[in-house]
């Protein structure tokens, strides 16, 4: 967004050209727009048509809605991603943190070796993930379902949150942490009344970062989970191989909602931290 | 003599094989005010580290009123820094960075507000209090930065070039301040900086260091009257120093001895006075800085000794006049004389020919291989 309102800054030419300029930067921006959110709106918008096929509109309903909250197994899967998506974002919010500040703050000797590892998770495909963790289940004799996909979606969520709140930490006055030690706070205390209030913005957006990708993964959590525990993504996808029925659109108007929701959220929170 | 408060025995540091101190010795006394002085990189910062307990010496031993501090953490040094950066925490408002040190050592709730609101006061920024560290200027930082320190009372108060970051005013009116506050708290000061003026003008003594290693330690008229060697006496303002032999002692007293040496600058002999008891045949450095020494045109001045050059440059710094000579073996001095507003005259023209003589008893001997 930033970008785009960047292109439309004040440009050097006389004023004739400047206007047909000003056009053309409203079309591409027009174009852009109508490429980003044309499918969304047609989504939205079919999620309330009449028609189950929603090629042409029939008349607005909300029966799509009530068939959704009707279809246990969907909501079954809704709320298994929800509470995955809670945990996992937490574990990995908590551990990532501790993980970064380590990072940041001590030079021990596999630190290098730490920090290319979260590199490799974070950048190696998901297939490779999911065969791996897979394979590491099956080894250990872990049974697939609630804690196997939880362990599977801390260890992908974690690399994202460790790099958020490191990159926080190196932004700060690297003498705030020794000027709280000669104030007389304690290791500990520092963390917690100096580390943590000033990294905060970090920390969330860690937190929703993870959320998000622990609610949208497929490829990881199809290997990981069994039909003991199912969630959104997959039983949406199983869904849909059979044909796209509007209670799908209505789920996806849901899930768009929320992300809204998070995102607003996120940024509140973000620029409360940038005001600081 | 007041006791000795904080003293280094033989510090050693290194960071991984570079030595940044070696045998490194200091005594600071109690009540003084600090100053370490020397040329950027040289390890000011390092010792204030050492002090305030960030860093831990290799070798040696960080003295606190006699007993061994080298392994006790930061947290529970009676030391406080007000660090070059501030380092104010962004997320707590003023008043509660300074109530920061008090918390921490749990006062008790009902004297912090009164401690903190003195120390604001002290600065002059109690009604600051409120605000956070983004919505003040630098020079308010920095009191801020002061009033966290000095409200915990610590015994030693470290500053790292505190003033550094400020234009030249305000900078003048904090050097005041801070001298003041000195002296109305009567808590030990440590001041770094790279600024000789500054040091000799705030300092009770001045430590000047360089590659780690104390150059000399003294009162700073000591030190600018009387630099020990050849890097003292440059880094402290501007001096000239001319290379002489001793040829004849003519007298010895208690204070100090009276010489005939020669100049190879110049081919002549001149009697020189000094404290430090020299030889015939000695090699000596005769230092002069720009105020002792007198310029009078050529013309007008009979054949004496003395050095000769021209004039290669004339700035007028309001006070003084300072001109660039150019000797004849191509030798540059400056001299700075007083200007004199009834002598209109007194200006120099470009290549004008000078010859230069300095006060006589001004001038500071040392011998040549102390450099
Ligand atoms: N963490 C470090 N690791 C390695 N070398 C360091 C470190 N900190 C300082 N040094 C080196 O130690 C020497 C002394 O540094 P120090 O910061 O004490 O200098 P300083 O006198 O304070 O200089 P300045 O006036 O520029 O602040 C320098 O050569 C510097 O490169
Ligand atoms: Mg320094």
């Amino acid at each position: 967004m930033i970008a785009i309102s960047n292109l439309m800054g004040p440009s050097k030419e006389g004023k004739g050209s400047a206007r047909w300029a000003k056009a053309g930067q409203w079309l591409f921006l027009g174009a852009i727009f109508f490429y980003l959110y044309a499918p969304i709106a047609v989504l939205v918008v079919n999620s309330f048509n009449q028609s189950k096929y929603g090629h042409n509109w029939k008349g607005f309903t909300w029966k799509w809605y009530e068939k959704l909250l009707n279809n246990q197994n969907l909501m079954d899967a809704f709320w298994h991603s929800i509470a995955i998506g809670l945990l996992a974002a937490t574990f990995a919010t908590l551990l990532g943190t501790l993980m970064a500040y380590a990072l940041y703050r001590y030079n021990f000797t596999l630190k290098r070796v730490t920090s290319g590892m979260l590199f490799v998770v974070m950048m190696s495909p998901d297939i490779v993930l999911a065969i791996t963790f897979l394979v590491i289940f099956m080894a250990l004799g872990i049974h697939l379902g609630f804690w196997s996909l939880l362990i599977a979606h801390i260890t992908f969520c974690l690399p994202f949150v460790v790099i958020t709140v490191y990159a926080r930490l190196n932004d700060f006055d690297g003498n705030l942490i020794e000027a709280a030690r000669d104030l007389g706070a304690s290791e500990a205390r520092t963390f917690f009344t100096v580390v943590m209030p000033m990294s905060m913005p970090a920390i969330v957006s860690g937190w929703l970062l993870s959320f998000t990708l622990s609610l949208d993964d497929v490829i990881v959590s199809s290997f990981v989970t069994g039909p003991s525990y199912e969630i959104l993504p997959i039983r949406v996808f199983s869904m849909v191989r059979v044909g796209v029925s509007p209670e799908v659109n209505a789920l996806a108007t849901g899930l768009l909602i929320l992300s809204v929701v998070l995102v607003v959220v996120a940024q509140l929170i973000l620029r409360k931290g940038k005001s600081q | 003599m007041a006791k000795t408060l904080m003293q280094f025995r033989q510090v050693s540091l290194k960071f991984d094989t570079q030595e940044i101190l070696t045998g490194f010795d200091l005594d600071i006394k109690d009540g003084e005010f600090f100053t370490l002085l020397g040329p950027s990189g040289c390890g000011k910062t390092t010792v204030l580290r050492l002090i305030a307990g960030f860093e831990q010496p290799d070798e040696g031993q960080i003295l606190l009123d006699g007993h061994n501090i080298a392994e006790q953490l930061a947290e529970h040094r009676p030391i406080n820094t007000v660090f070059q950066s501030y380092a104010l925490f962004p997320h707590l408002s003023v008043f509660d960075n300074v109530a920061f040190g008090l918390k921490m050592s749990r006062t008790p709730s009902t004297e912090i507000k009164p401690r903190v609101m003195e120390a604001l006061e002290m600065v002059r920024l109690a009604e600051f209090a409120d605000r956070k560290p983004a919505q003040l200027s630098g020079g308010q930082k920095q009191r801020v930065a002061i009033a966290r320190a000095v409200v915990n009372r610590p015994r030693l108060l470290l500053l790292d070039e505190s003033l550094s970051a400020l234009d030249y005013k305000l900078r003048q009116q904090m050097q005041i301040e801070l001298k003041h506050l000195q002296r109305q708290l009567g808590i030990t000061f440590v001041y770094v900086t790279h600024d000789q003026e500054e040091a000799l003008s705030m300092s009770d003594r001045i430590l000047v260091m360089n590659h780690g290693q104390a150059q000399q330690v003294g009162a700073p008229r000591d030190i600018y009257e009387s630099p020990a060697n050849e890097f003292v006496a440059r880094f402290i303002g501007e001096i000239n120093i001319f290379d002489a032999r001793i040829e004849q002692v003519v007298s010895i007293d208690e204070q100090q001895g009276r010489y005939l040496a020669y100049f190879d600058q110049g081919n002549m002999t001149r009697e020189i006075v000094s404290e430090t008891r020299f030889e015939a045949g000695d090699k000596v450095k005769v230092m002069l800085r720009p105020e002792d020494l007198r310029i009078e045109f050529l013309e007008d001045a009979p054949e004496k000794p003395g050095f000769i050059g021209e004039v290669q440059e004339r700035n007028y710094k309001g006070k003084t006049l300072d001109s660039q000579i150019k000797l004849k073996d191509g030798q540059l001095i400056l001299a700075s004389e007083f200007f004199n507003e009834n002598e209109p005259d007194f200006d120099y023209k470009l290549n004008q020919k000078v010859w230069i003589d300095w006060v006589h008893g001004w001038e500071h001997v040392i011998k040549a291989d102390l450099l």
